[in-house]
């Protein structure tokens, strides 16, 4: 039996490296058989947007996607996970959120960054605000409700 | 105790952060959203649909029909857009 994992949780204001963190999964085992990355990033909203700024919970935000990873862990057989959130405002095309999972097959890889997206996307504590590309500042993004629905696929199973 | 505020709550209310007490009878998260909204305009405006505003006491997410109890911080703001 493997040691149990600890999912490693970052809440920064800086840009992050993805293949620096699949390295940090991978080097030097041979157990892993499946990365899977999702890396989330700032659209322009056909041209509308500047940017996003991004306010966050400090210590919430930690606490609670590390609550998630924790469940992804419980559920798949993982063999690392990582998880990094951006706050501070970000141009379109900046990367602002990242999840790795891995794991010896590809499936458990693939549900756990679902299910560790799904989840932060609804209960994570980070707020969207709109900078408008004439220079003004727009509204705060709204929650959507196809979020919530996304979590209905991981209940009761 | 302490409330702290985000996104447009924060700026609805006005303030980050304040210290209050709590008045004999506000017991849950609902009584105190209630509560807030009869302490001015801008807790009225920003407290408007409050079925709609999430509460975290000591940084984990509670419904609005948990009892408060004596936590160190109330968190109050709105559905999370992250990701």
């Amino acid at each position: 039996m493997a040691a149990p994992v600890t999912p490693l949780v970052r809440i920064q204001r800086e840009d992050f490296d993805v293949q620096a963190e699949i390295a940090r999964l991978t080097e030097g085992r041979g157990d892993v058989g499946a990365v899977v990355t999702f890396t989330g990033l700032c659209r322009d909203e056909a041209g509308r947007l500047s940017a996003l700024e991004l306010e966050h919970y400090p210590g919430m935000a930690e606490a609670e996607i590390t609550r998630i990873a924790g469940q992804a862990i419980e559920r798949w057989p993982l063999t690392g996970l990582t998880a990094i959130h951006r706050f501070g405002t970000i141009a379109p095309g900046g990367q602002i959120v990242l999840v790795v999972a891995a794991s010896s097959h590809r499936q458990a890889a693939f549900e756990a960054a679902s299910f560790l997206m799904d989840y932060l996307k609804t209960r994570a504590p980070f707020w969207k605000k709109e900078h408008l590309a004439d220079g003004t500042t727009g509204h705060w993004v709204e929650a959507k409700d196809a979020d919530d629905a996304a979590l209905k696929r991981w209940e009761g199973s | 105790m302490r409330l702290v505020y985000f996104a447009w709550v924060r700026e609805r209310i006005g303030k980050e952060s304040e210290e209050v007490s709590l008045p004999d009878g506000v017991l849950t998260v609902r009584d105190l959203l209630a509560w807030l909204k009869t302490r001015g305009p801008e807790y009225e405006a920003a407290l408007e649909h409050s079925d709609a505003i999430r509460v975290a006491l000591d940084m984990e997410h509670v419904h609005h029909s948990e009892k408060i109890g004596t936590p160190f911080e109330i968190a109050l703001f709105p559905p999370m857009t992250g990701g």
